[in-house]
């Protein structure tokens, strides 16, 4: 039987009062959300947390919605809002399409997104997919709110820019025009973590040329969760096979994947190189109002 | 640490350790067995409960998150007018050999016909897709599904009644 060793649990209602529960109890206290990443790290004892803040009744957090020129979502937003929300469906395809992937629906009931970016496992498939769309985190604390480029989030694996006494409360997303975005992942069975996973929009202008191009890159050790050459790489051409074979490939050299009991290194970013050039192709004819 | 739990319409209240498991509390210190445990690591959604009528992986909620919620295990399924009709599917679809998945199954498909009264294959297929079944190929899981959507309750308790 898989039991977490003891630990001290708190009720947050408010942002302000996790915040305070936080100071409260010091740097061995964690906040807790969904629960399905910390609570099996706890079983394993590859967690211990001497106090446990729940935020599960910040129902405040729950919200996705266009806020001027951005989409703001909630951190205690769950994986099923995520993928059921008419509103990302609208803008961004990449979001349904790796929400469709993450766990299974029983899971995606209780994960959050929030939970998925500050657990900040090297695989997680919403990283990949706000590396790619350039979105900003809004971290809060007792002396005010900062915002951090999402880039910028993850210091390391399982490591963020998130302090003692802080709670990431909501994730920003530009909002773009002719654009199409794409989320390709292959597992290992259904429901399973990625093997490698690429997703990617495209911003076409009149010409057919990419705008602006945003790349996000998940299980295969790539910086940020992305590849930021290879974005420069196709910013301002056309999006020709030729381009497309080149950004693959480049991101495929940079990332740096490990080999593990999902598969050796080069299988790994023969992978990467497979799943960036299916996401731009599908972004770029999302873009151009094909059915795709 | 005081918790109060209204489980199967029923309020239960009493002391837990934080750590408790939800699925440990069901079983364990209420007595409610019906709620299996399996893997122990969200995979296999034996130990799927109803949390505010959403199905939740029981091994992975603390019994103190679910404090001052309600929660429907197998046993809340029947009311004092028989069997849900998703029971009596199960029955008459013989959607179990082994039984062990079939409480979370049967939750996860209740919870599924509240929100999709007539769901199609596909979607029964998607609703369940956390839920593991190592006896069925999950070929009469899903017809089993497909006979209490095609049976609403009213109807299960007239055929009953008979």
């Amino acid at each position: 039987m898989q039991v977490p060793a003891p630990f001290e649990y708190a009720r947050a209602s408010t942002v302000d009062e996790a915040i305070e529960l936080l100071g409260r109890h010091g740097a061995g206290a964690r906040l807790v959300a969904g629960g399905h990443s910390l609570l099996p790290m706890m079983k394993l004892r590859l967690a211990r947390p001497d106090a446990l803040v729940d935020i599960n009744g910040l129902s405040d957090l729950d919200y996705i919605r266009v806020d001027g020129d951005e989409i703001a979502i909630g951190a205690m937003t769950r994986h099923a809002g995520v993928l059921g929300s008419a509103v990302l469906a609208e803008h961004y395809r990449i979001f349904a399409e790796a929400e469709r992937v993450i766990a299974d629906p029983i899971v995606r009931n209780r994960g959050t997104v929030g939970g998925s970016l500050c657990q900040a496992d090297p695989a997680e498939d919403l990283s990949a997919v706000f590396a790619a769309l350039r979105g900003t985190a809004v971290v809060r604390s007792a002396s005010g709110s900062r915002t951090v480029a999402l880039r910028e989030f993850h210091t390391g694996p399982y490591e963020t820019v998130v302090g003692e006494g802080e709670i990431l409360v909501e994730v920003r997303v530009p909002i773009r025009t002719h654009l199409g975005s794409a989320y390709e992942k292959v597992e290992r069975r259904a429901g399973d973590w990625a093997i490698a996973a690429a997703g990617a929009f495209v911003q076409l202008d009149d010409a057919g040329a990419v705008r602006d191009v945003g790349l996000g890159l998940a299980a295969v050790g790539a910086e940020h969760y992305t590849c930021e050459e290879a974005e420069d790489l196709l910013r301002g051409r056309p999006l020709s096979d030729e381009a497309i074979a080149e950004a693959a490939a480049l991101c495929a050299q940079r990332c740096q994947p490990q080999a593990d009991q999902r598969g050796p290194v080069d299988y790994k970013r023969h992978l990467v190189g497979v799943l960036v050039g299916r996401a731009l192709r599908r972004s770029a004819g999302r873009a151009r109002g094909e059915e795709v | 640490m005081r918790i109060s739990v209204r489980v199967n319409g029923d309020e239960a209240s009493g002391d837990v350790e934080p750590r408790l498991l939800l699925v440990h509390y069901l079983r364990q210190t209420l007595g409610l067995t019906g709620t299996h445990w399996g893997c122990d690591t969200s995979n296999c959604g034996a130990c799927t409960v109803l949390l505010d009528g959403v199905p939740v992986k029981s091994c992975t909620v603390l019994a103190v998150m679910a404090d001052g919620h309600a929660v429907t295990t197998v046993e809340g399924l029947a009311t004092s007018d028989g069997l849900d009709p998703v029971q009596e599917g199960f029955m008459q679809e013989h959607g179990l050999q082994c039984g062990f998945c079939t409480p979370g199954m049967m939750l996860t498909a209740r919870a599924l016909l509240d929100r999709d009264p007539d769901p199609d294959e596909a979607t029964i297929r998607e609703a369940i897709s956390g839920n593991l079944c190592r006896c069925t190929g999950y070929e009469n899981i899903v017809r089993a599904i497909r006979w209490a959507a095609g049976h609403p309750a009213a109807e299960v308790a007239k055929e009953a009644s008979l």
